[in-house]
């Protein structure tokens, strides 16, 4: 187990040297350092004080060198200050990921059993016109761009009736909660439409195999069958796809944090790109694929735990 | 140079032709799918599915009121587009009005609009309506540019990364699973950020992006039709990689090609308005779906509420998505009748 570990975690070490190199094209060979001084000190400043910006930063040397300073601050996570408020991004990054977390973590999981509940009720009663109605809503769920969601939400259930705070939030014990029901509602929406569809597949594809057959056979009921049986063996096809949909949430929560006011990695995030905060979008570049490497190594080891044939060798 | 190219492209004669080349590709497409056997069995399938058909002729819909927008005439104030010539007696009012109001939505003193507005005027007073329908064109020259970027590139790494193996495999393997493991709207925006925003630069970021999913389809069905005899029969009598590959290979995975093109075109009209919402996307300006929800978030909170403009940006875009959606599994059904 431990040594499986490590081997992926020296796997990832080139994907994630290509991901710097990417940052690296974009951030310093696209965009000259003069450009980017007078993106930040604004076109009046001095011609001295530019040169000086880009002095302090070793804007001004070689590439490789440049390069070589680059990659050496982000695995000592020294990610810089932001250009807007001069703050440092690792703080910004620490302060902004508890409120991420409470909308993401509930978010996901609720969403996860809504979704497979969906799917299997629709196996259930698969081939008919409630079976149908249902794919084609999950069509149109997914049809929707998820700030409708939030802006319907806000101002229907917040503003028109007033069941739920608009907008903000307050670490206050238990009471945080109603900041947080909204959002994390509108999160399992957003994504309730592509997950039921696809685990719907899955199961669909477990259905017709043979264990199938022999369980009905032998007398199992149609719901144990389900609940059990191809629960269970759909699980494993479903942990991949659950990864594949990782990189979503962070979009999700982009937007729905953003909306509601909530301050985290989200609405961070949504700042730096309408305020053109570069620094702040390349750190996150790297961060959501260190996040995003490290949980298709959890996958593996779900795998193992699912499947007791897969051995981690 | 940058500005050189936005303004040859601009110009009415390219605009016009870039409608007549779009059509003309999907055209040619068609024309060489119905040589394939596959693909008139598909056909024989699809007629009889009623929703595929239905969502089709939405899609050509907004295919066709997107052409009218893209389509300039040349005048003597510069060029127009037919639509714009088609609505140039709906006159502009001052302020905001309801949809079919008599009156202007926030004077006192009741002051009478010129004309009747369908779906209302916007802040500027413009019909919102004409704004909904000119917004097509945004939409298609996003999904259209971007679909000629990553559909070649996707479909033909896949191909070569599934028919070669060994280190070509290797290499694209290596470049799509890094691309693949930043999520998509970080590096979307990291993109924008550096390259500015536009359609254009829009097209390139969400190319970038797009490949990824479609070159990954594609190497696992090559590298599936690589194993059948046809493959190896091909080699025996000693054809070109390069004639094994376009001749047999690319016609082979054109299907899949063709569904995941209907639904990326999907994903992309909704990026498209998310990027633009997030303001790294169309510049302002722009008639797009994504500038009109962002301007509606705002009008929610007026008093009187001013709900028809987000209504109407956000049916049309739900409208094109949700056809492209239904078409794209209407093919997939079509195309392999045995799963789903």
């Amino acid at each position: 187990m431990f040594s499986f570990i490590i081997r992926r975690l020296l796997y990832s070490v080139p994907i994630l040297l290509g991901v710097i190199l990417l940052t690296f094209l974009l951030d310093n060979v696209m965009m000259s350092p003069e450009a980017k001084a007078a993106r930040v000190l604004g076109p009046k400043a001095a011609h001295q004080a530019r040169v000086d910006w880009i002095h302090l930063r070793g804007l001004d040397q070689p590439m490789p060198r440049q390069f070589v300073h680059y990659v050496g601050n982000l695995v000592t996570l020294q990610f810089g200050t932001t250009w807007v408020t001069g703050r440092d991004l690792r703080d910004v990054f620490l302060r902004g990921a508890g409120p991420s977390l409470l909308i993401t973590v509930p978010g996901f999981f609720a969403a996860f059993l809504a979704s497979v509940g969906l799917a299997l009720f629709q196996v259930f009663v698969r081939d008919s016109t409630l079976d149908r109605f249902l794919t084609f809503l999950s069509v149109a769920l997914m049809s929707v761009p998820t700030m409708v969601y939030v802006i319907f939400a806000q101002a229907v259930l917040a503003l028109g009736l007033n069941y739920f705070p608009a907008f903000g939030f307050n670490y206050e014990g238990l009471g945080s909660v109603r900041f947080l029901l909204l959002p994390v509602a509108i999160f399992i929406l957003i994504n309730l439409g592509s997950d039921a569809r696809l685990y719907r597949a899955v199961f669909l594809e477990e259905i017709s195999q043979d264990y199938v057959r022999t369980a009905f056979a032998k007398g199992v009921t149609g719901p144990r069958v389900l609940a059990i049986h191809v629960f269970k063996n759909g699980l494993i096809a479903i942990i991949t796809l659950v990864v594949a949909e990782l990189p979503k949430l962070i979009l999700g929560s982009l937007l729905i944090e953003s909306l509601f006011g909530i301050p985290g990695l989200g609405s961070v995030l949504v700042q730096a790109i309408q305020t053109g905060d570069q620094p702040v979008v390349m750190a996150s570049v790297f961060l959501g694929s260190v996040l995003y490497l490290l949980s298709l190594i959890l996958t593996d080891i779900c795998y193992a735990l699912a499947d007791p044939r897969i051995r981690l060798s | 140079m940058t500005e050189t190219i936005a303004r040859l492209y601009q110009h009415w004669i390219t605009q016009d032709l870039q409608v007549i080349a779009g059509f003309a590709i999907v055209f040619w497409l068609l024309r060489a799918g119905a040589r394939n056997e596959r693909w008139q069995r598909a056909w024989v399938r699809m007629k009889r599915d009623r929703a595929g058909f239905i969502a089709l002729g939405v899609v050509l819909l907004y295919l066709f009121v997107g052409a009218l927008e893209i389509l300039q005439i040349p005048g003597k104030q510069g060029s127009r587009s037919i639509l714009d010539v088609f609505f140039a007696g709906i006159p502009k009012e001052k302020s905001y009005s309801a949809p079919l109001a008599a009156t202007l939505l926030n004077s006192a003193r009741h002051e009478p609009i010129i004309g009747r507005h369908w779906l209302g005027t916007d802040v500027l007073g413009k019909d919102v309506l004409v704004q909904m329908l000119k917004a097509c064109r945004t939409a298609l020259v996003i999904g259209g540019l971007t679909s000629a970027i990553y559909v070649p590139l996707g479909a033909l790494l896949g191909v070569l990364a599934g028919y070669f193996r060994r280190w070509v495999d290797d290499v694209i393997q290596y470049i799509y699973s890094t691309l693949a493991s930043i999520p998509e709207i970080l590096l979307l925006v990291a993109i924008l950020m550096v390259l500015g925003k536009g359609l254009g630069t829009m097209s390139i970021a969400l190319g970038i992006t797009g490949w990824v999913g479609l070159c990954r389809l594609i190497r696992g069905e090559t590298m599936r039709q690589s194993e059948r005899p046809y493959i190896a029969a091909a080699r025996a009598i000693g054809q070109t990689h390069w004639k094994i590959v376009t001749r047999h290979l690319l016609p082979n995975v054109m299907h899949l090609v063709l569904i995941s093109a209907v639904l990326g075109f999907s994903n992309i009209v909704l990026a498209e308005a998310i990027l633009s919402y997030l303001g790294v996307g169309a510049p302002v300006g722009t008639a797009s779906w994504g500038i009109m929800i962002d301007a509606g978030r705002t009008e929610l909170g007026r008093d009187p509420l001013v709900w028809w403009n987000i209504t109407a940006a956000t049916t049309a875009l739900f409208g094109l998505v949700l056809a492209l959606n239904i078409l794209g599994d209407a093919l997939r059904r079509a195309f392999d009748p045995k799963r789903t």
